[in-house]
Order: C-alpha cells, then sequence, then structure tokens
C-alpha cells in the first residue's frame, strides 16, 4: 500500500472512532436546554421525545468497545502499513513479496523468523508437523507390503482417503462416471502395490482421441459399438459385431490389445471384464468412440507429501485385497 | 393523543402507501414460499422435479432477492411514504413520482422473478440481477430520493423526525453501495462482468452486502420502529439524546464492517483487522436502538397483555437486540474461524430477517393497514394475535435448529483425529444436519402460514365498509 493510502486509512479510522467517542462524551452531558426526563418540545404526529439521559451501562459497553478496539489496533495490523506491536500476520504472503522473496517460500519463512513476526500460518504447519510429522516418518520407513497388515496405518489412510480422494472416488471409493471405481479389481494401470503409489504420487492421464485417431467412419460405429458389447461377454448382434471386428481391426487393437484386454502401460481400458469407467450402455459406448475420452488424475505428490500418499497406497491396495 | 385523524390542511398521499403496504403482503408471501421449497429442497432434492429452473442455485437468489427487495423494501416504501408525510405535517413531493416508483419497483422485482430463475445472475450475492435491471434500479432509487427529500424540504414542522434521519440515510446509502458495486462490462444483454477483480471484487461485493443489512435491513427498518413503536404504545420516545447518539454512530460503523465475511482469505490482514474492530464497536450504538424502543413502552408495559400489534413490534425488538448482539461476536475472528460458512451464519440473518425485519413490518403494517382504510383496527384482532404466535414460534424453530446444525458443523469441520487427519469428511457432516433442516423447515412452514393468515386478515380489513371496524377500547 502505498504512504498515500495508508495514511489515508489510518486518519479515517481514527476519526470515526474518536468521533464516536467525542460524540458519546458530550451527548452525555445534558446541553439541550430541557430538564432531564422532560419533553424536547416539538411533536410529529403526535410524537413527542423525551429527554433521557443515556443508560449508564450502555455508555460504558460503548466505551468498552472503543478501548478494546483501539488496543486491537495497536497489537495487529489495520492502521494502514502500521504493523502492530506484536508483529502479527496470517501468513507469510506479504512479507515474501516486500522484500522481493517469492511468497510463500522456505526463505519468506526464514525472514519471517528472522525478524520476529509472528506468521500464524508458519506457525501452525511448524506445530503440526513436529507433532504429526513422526508418525508419517515412521509409516514411510515401513515397506507397503508391511503396511497393509497394519489395521491402525489402514485406519489412517482411509481418513486420508475421505478428505482427499472420496470427492471424485466417493467416499466408498467406487467411485463414478469418469472415475475409476477402486474396490471391483479392475485396474487400469495395474493393481501392486508400487503401481498404485506412482499413480497417486505423479498422477495419470487417460486419453482417448476421438475413434481412436483412426479412419473409421460414422457408419461404422454401430458395428464397432456392439462389438465392444461382445468383447465384455453380453448379448449382441452377432451380424453387426462381425463386422466391428473389422473396424476394431483398422488400429483400436495397438491400446486394447488384438483380444480387446487393455494395455496396463498405457491405461489403455481392458475391454472384456464388464468394467466400465465412463458406462457401457451402447449409448455411451458409442459416444466414448465417437468423442474420444480425456480424463485427469493429478499428482498428489507435492500436495500431500510421499508420506501420506504412502498411507493412502495401502488402503486403497486394501480395498480391493482383503 | 392515538387518535389518526389528519391535522388540519394536510392530504397526505395514501395512494401510493397503499399500494407499497399491500405489495409487501402479497411479495413476502411469495419470497418466504420460496424460501420454504429450497429449504425442503435442502431434505429432499427431488423437489426440484429436475426442471432446471427449479433448482436450488437458481431459487435461491429468487428468494433472497424477493424477501430483501420486493417484500422488505416494498415495507419501506411504504412506511417511508407515509412516515415522511406524517411527521413533517406535508403532502409527498411529486406525486407522478412517487407514483412512477411504485411501478418502477414492480416491474424490477417482476424481471427479477423472470431472469433468476432462467439462470441470468451476475453471481454477486445479493446483487445477482443483471446489468439492464441494474441501471431501472438506479433509475428508481433516484426518484424514491427525489420524492423523500423533496417531502422532507418542504415540511411545515421546524424539525425533522429521528425516523426520517434513518429512512434518509438508508435511501443515500443503498444508491451508492448499488451503484458502486454493480458498475460491470456487459457482454451482451443479459451478460455482464464485474469491474473489478479478485480480492477487490470480493471487497466491494461485502462492502456492499453487508451494507444491504446495515443500511436498508436495519437503518431503514429503524425509522420504521421510531415510529410505528411510539405511536402504537400512545408513549412519548424514551430518549432524544440516545437517538442522536445511535444514529451518528451506527451510520459511521456499519460501513466498515464489510471484510467481516472475508475473515481468514485472501483479504490483507489490516482490512480484516478494521472490519473486525467496527463490528464490535458497532455493538452499543446498534443495542442504542433496541433500547430506546424498548424503553419507550415505559408507562405502557399493559398494553402488550392486549394489543398484539404492539406485541409484534416490541419482539421483532428483541430479535433485532439478539441479532445486533450475535453479529458483532460472530465477526470476532476466533468466533468467525467457527461460525464461517457454517449453517449458524444462516440462522444469524434470518434471527434478523424473520425477528427483526419481518416483524417489524408486519407490526408495522397491522397498525398502518387500518389508518390507510379509514378504520380503527384490523378485521380481526385474534387472527393478528395467532400470526403473533405462528410467527414467534417460526422464527423461533427456524434460528434454534440453525444455532445447533452450524455449531456442530463447525466442530465437526475442525476435529482432528490423533495423526492431524480429520476427523469427519464433508459429507459426514451434511448427513449429521438432517434433522435440524428439518426443523427450519417447518419454521418456515410456521412463518408462512402466518402471512396467510395475514393476507386473509388484509383483505378482509380492505373490503369492510369505512369505519365499520372501530378501534377497541383500551383494557
Amino acid at each position: 500500500m502505498s504512504s498515500f493510502w495508508s495514511i489515508w486509512i489510518t486518519v479515517l479510522t481514527i476519526v470515526v472512532i474518536a468521533g464516536c467517542f467525542i460524540l458519546l462524551k458530550i451527548v452525555s452531558k445534558n446541553t439541550t436546554g430541557v430538564e432531564e426526563g422532560e419533553s424536547m418540545g416539538h411533536s410529529f404526529d403526535g410524537i413527542e421525545e423525551l429527554n433521557n439521559p443515556l443508560p449508564k451501562w450502555w455508555s460504558y459497553m460503548f466505551y468498552l468497545t472503543i478501548v478494546f478496539g483501539v488496543i486491537y489496533l495497536a497489537l495487529y495490523p489495520g492502521l494502514g502499513n502500521f504493523k502492530g506491536f506484536l508483529g502479527w500476520s496470517s501468513a507469510n504472503q506479504s512479507i515474501g513479496t516486500e522484500n522481493g522473496i517469492k511468497a510463500d517460500s522456505e526463505a519468506a519463512v526464514k525472514l519471517a523468523e528472522k525478524e520476529g513476526r509472528w506468521v500464524q500460518y508458519d506457525q501452525e504447519v511448524k506445530k503440526a508437523d513436529e507433532r504429526f510429522g513422526p508418525i508419517f516418518a515412521a509409516y514411510l520407513a515401513t515397506p507397503l507390503e508391511e503396511l497393509v497388515k497394519d489395521p491402525e496405518a489402514l485406519k489412517v489412510g482411509g481418513r486420508l482417503f475421505l478428505q482427499n480422494c472420496a470427492q471424485c472416488h466417493g467416499s466408498d471409493a467406487r467411485g463414478s462416471k469418469g472415475f475409476p471405481n477402486l474396490a471391483d479389481g479392475a485396474w487400469l494401470y495395474g493393481g501392486d502395490l508400487a503401481t498404485i503409489k506412482t499413480t497417486i504420487m505423479d498422477g495419470r492421464h487417460g486419453m482417448m482421441p476421438p475413434k481412436g485417431g483412426l479412419p473409421i467412419e460414422d457408419s461404422e460405429l454401430k458395428g464397432l459399438t456392439e462389438y465392444v458389447v461382445k468383447l465384455s461377454g453380453r448379448d449382441h448382434d452377432e451380424a453387426l459385431a462381425a463386422q466391428g471386428q473389422g473396424s476394431f481391426m483398422k488400429g483400436c487393437f495397438a491400446c486394447h490389445g488384438m483380444d480387446g484386454t487393455g494395455n496396463k502401460f498405457m491405461g489403455a481400458p481392458n475391454l472384456t471384464d464388464n468394467a466400465w469407467l465412463y458406462g457401457g450402455s451402447r449409448g455411451v459406448i458409442e459416444q466414448s468412440i465417437k468423442n474420444g475420452r480425456s480424463g485427469v488424475m493429478p499428482a498428489w505428490k507435492d500436495v500431500l507429501g510421499e508420506e501420506k500418499v504412502h498411507v493412502i497406497s495401502a488402503y486403497v491396495y486394501s480395498l480391493s485385497n482383503k | 393523543m392515538m387518535n389518526h385523524s389528519q391535522p388540519q390542511g394536510a392530504d397526505y398521499n395514501y395512494t401510493v402507501v397503499r399500494q407499497f403496504a399491500l405489495t409487501t403482503v402479497l411479495w413476502g408471501i411469495i419470497g418466504m414460499t420460496v424460501g420454504v421449497l429450497i429449504a425442503a429442497q435442502l431434505i429432499w432434492p427431488q423437489l426440484n422435479f429436475d426442471t432446471p429452473w427449479l433448482t436450488y442455485s437458481r431459487l435461491r437468489p429468487l428468494h433472497t432477492n424477493a424477501v430483501i427487495f420486493a417484500f422488505g423494501t416494498s415495507a419501506l416504501f411504504a412506511t417511508s411514504y407515509y412516515i415522511v408525510q406524517r411527521t413533517c405535517q406535508t403532502r409527498l413531493f411529486a406525486p407522478r413520482i412517487a407514483a412512477f416508483t411504485f411501478w418502477g419497483w414492480q416491474a424490477i422485482i417482476l424481471s427479477a422473478v423472470l431472469t433468476l430463475p432462467l439462470g441470468i445472475t451476475s453471481g454477486k450475492e445479493y446483487a445477482e440481477l443483471e446489468w439492464p435491471i441494474d441501471i431501472a434500479i438506479t433509475i428508481v432509487w433516484v426518484a424514491y430520493a427525489v420524492v423523500f427529500f423533496g417531502t422532507i424540504i418542504k415540511r411545515t414542522t421546524s424539525h425533522i423526525y429521528v425516523a426520517n434521519w434513518f429512512f434518509g440515510a438508508f435511501i443515500i446509502t443503498v444508491a451508492v453501495l448499488h451503484i458502486v458495486n454493480s458498475m460491470a462490462v456487459p457482454v451482451s444483454l443479459w451478460k455482464s462482468y464485474s469491474l473489478y477483480a479478485g480480492a477487490v471484487d470480493a471487497m466491494v461485493q461485502w462492502w456492499y452486502g453487508h451494507n444491504a443489512v446495515g443500511f436498508l435491513l436495519t437503518a431503514g427498518f429503524l425509522g420504521m420502529m421510531y415510529y410505528f413503536v411510539p405511536k402504537q404504545a400512545g408513549r412519548p420516545v424514551y430518549s432524544y439524546r440516545l437517538s442522536i447518539v445511535h444514529f451518528w454512530a451506527l451510520i459511521a460503523l456499519y460501513i466498515w464492517a464489510g471484510p467481516h465475511h472475508l475473515h481468514y482469505t485472501a483479504l490483507p490482514d489490516w482490512t480484516q483487522s478494521l472490519g473486525m474492530v467496527m463490528s464490535l464497536i458497532l455493538f452499543a450504538p446498534s443495542w442504542g436502538g433496541m433500547i430506546n424502543g424498548i424503553m419507550t413502552l415505559s408507562g405502557a408495559w399493559h398494553k402488550l397483555r392486549t394489543d398484539p400489534v404492539l406485541r409484534f413490534l416490541v419482539v421483532s425488538l428483541s430479535f433485532y437486540g439478539m441479532s445486533t448482539f450475535e453479529g458483532p461476536m460472530m465477526a470476532i475472528k476466533t468466533v468467525n474461524a467457527l461460525s464461517h460458512y457454517t449453517d449458524w451464519t444462516v440462522g444469524h440473518v434470518h434471527s434478523g430477517a424473520l425477528g427483526w425485519v419481518a416483524m417489524v413490518s408486519i407490526g408495522s403494517l397491522y397498525h398502518l393497514i387500518p389508518v390507510l382504510y379509514g378504520h380503527g383496527r384490523m378485521y380481526s384482532t385474534n387472527l393478528v394475535n395467532v400470526h403473533f404466535w405462528l410467527a414467534t414460534i417460526g422464527t423461533v424453530l427456524y434460528i434454534v435448529s440453525m444455532w445447533i446444525s452450524g455449531v456442530m458443523q463447525g466442530l465437526m469441520w475442525r476435529a482432528v483425529n490423533s495423526d492431524g487427519t480429520l476427523t469427519y469428511s464433508f459429507v459426514e457432516s451434511i448427513e449429521a444436519s438432517y434433522p435440524f433442516y428439518f426443523v427450519r423447515f417447518l419454521g418456515g412452514c410456521f412463518f408462512v402460514t402466518g402471512m396467510l393468515i395475514m393476507a386473509f386478515n388484509v383483505i378482509k380489513t380492505v373490503k369492510a365498509p369505512k369505519e365499520s371496524l372501530p378501534a377497541l377500547a383500551e383494557a
């Protein structure tokens, strides 16, 4: 804030608070020329006004809030650029930018510490890290194969899952349209412990271009859909599916495999397990082929840290490996 | 001193007052019914009937706009036009412009009723209407100011009565708030983008939002209170000096309070501190109005036994006192850390909106409507009494259920396990809120039922032959 605006806001604040104080002080005395308890002498549509004094308890309460306000503004930031005597700040954002240091960086935290600033956010993070850090460090030091046998760790993982993963995958981990079911044992990228952890750490981007990027005509979509239905082992029109198989051989197999069982290296879904990410009805399958699909699982490495991802991985694994 | 006959030489313009008074009842019923519907949707989501314009997201702004700007503001138009004439002892200035404010305001309300369910919105809370309607509001509001201040200027009394200070402050400030907050860049007839960005936009929005509460729903209705309470009680206003202090302190402090809606956000620390401090100091000036209203009853307390209209007014002041105590408390950052984003806020708003704004308006209308139609009382005093109890019970059910669910949500959200993970997921707190949503819905049903009884009573009063309903002798 430029010093003009700093002065502007400081002066306005003081004028308003001091103004209230002075007004209260003046009006507390009877300067109306009318005795207390008597009518002011004007009548509006029959309504008169009495000259009663301000209630004492009310005036004291008013003074008290003013005193509190003044003390608060002395201790905490409020009057323009004045930081307050406590050196309190909610975050290190402004401390960083003020000094040409990247806000929220470790350097900003260090600078605040050096200057004796009481940055609430950093303090709370530090306290939490000191208290909870060792718990998660111990979990990280435990191999995943052992962690999945630790019921306490799975509970912690379950809670972390509810807070961070349930928004997309559901509180029962059974997913929804576009968000994989994690409890059915069908895996796009693989369901072993190490792969699950990699998926959570680095995220995934599952992408199928419209019609697989292949020279497939719209007129072939019905048949291709029928073939996919056949692959999943459901009732189908044999003749139509046979047409579709021809289209499939134009290149779908490159990702989904000759037998349609998919490819975990690229996250190409298995079409034979009847587990559907976007829905398995003929209409939705045709839509998926025609328009393609794109799904993103964000990387959690920087959000939660490896310790927590480690515990969540064990929990996710346990969902389909009881 | 309680006769309502017009003083000599004054021939008041009651036409526009009558129009606004009746539409207040109509819009009250519509706005509150929409409120009950969306409260029910939170329990039974299928009540949106899979229809886009009946979804919660579109009906919620319709509810807030209808109760604040259709019901509440119509009540303010009616009472301010009535009070300014009677306390200035002069006819309303520019009757044609006054008529324009009525039809203009109704047109604006209708446009809100059409555009909001269609999903046309600027996305700013309590300021959702798009830019063409915003311009229309500005024009009608300036016309309102011309009529009101014109009447003040041509008054035949030497002083300006305290009720008119509050109405004046409300009219000027709402104009400023509306114009500044609605500044936008139109991209088409029904879409615009705010002129402000980021934290500045949020701050301007809540500077507007909180002062819509402060100047429209507080100052405006205090103006109403300052006329109808002494009038109905037949007693002089308790303290002239108290009204001076609390008026000036209230309007000087309220304008600063907005940042308390943005605690613990990207808003700079100094802005948050100022918002909190000013909100706290605002406590005493807010209570000044309650004290002045309630103490005006000194020597007339016995009237509460027989007069349900006075009961409406006094209970509204009690709710006013309660929510203006609660407000500054919730503005304290540590309290806000618990209350913010929970149903506690919703309960707080409705203790003001139902308990104060609606009850003081209803009480005032029960005083006003007989006068406007040449009667000494409403068609049925018993029905006024029934309405009083329905409204009081409805309000209490509403705010108590929201207090409990709000504090519960706040506690559930911050509960932490020994490993530092949160104990509850968000959806668990929603699940736990269902019983309270039902009680809230019930409270809303009580309140709307009361409004329907009022509508019946008003129609009967309006249709009764002139002077066929004499005032009851005082018990």
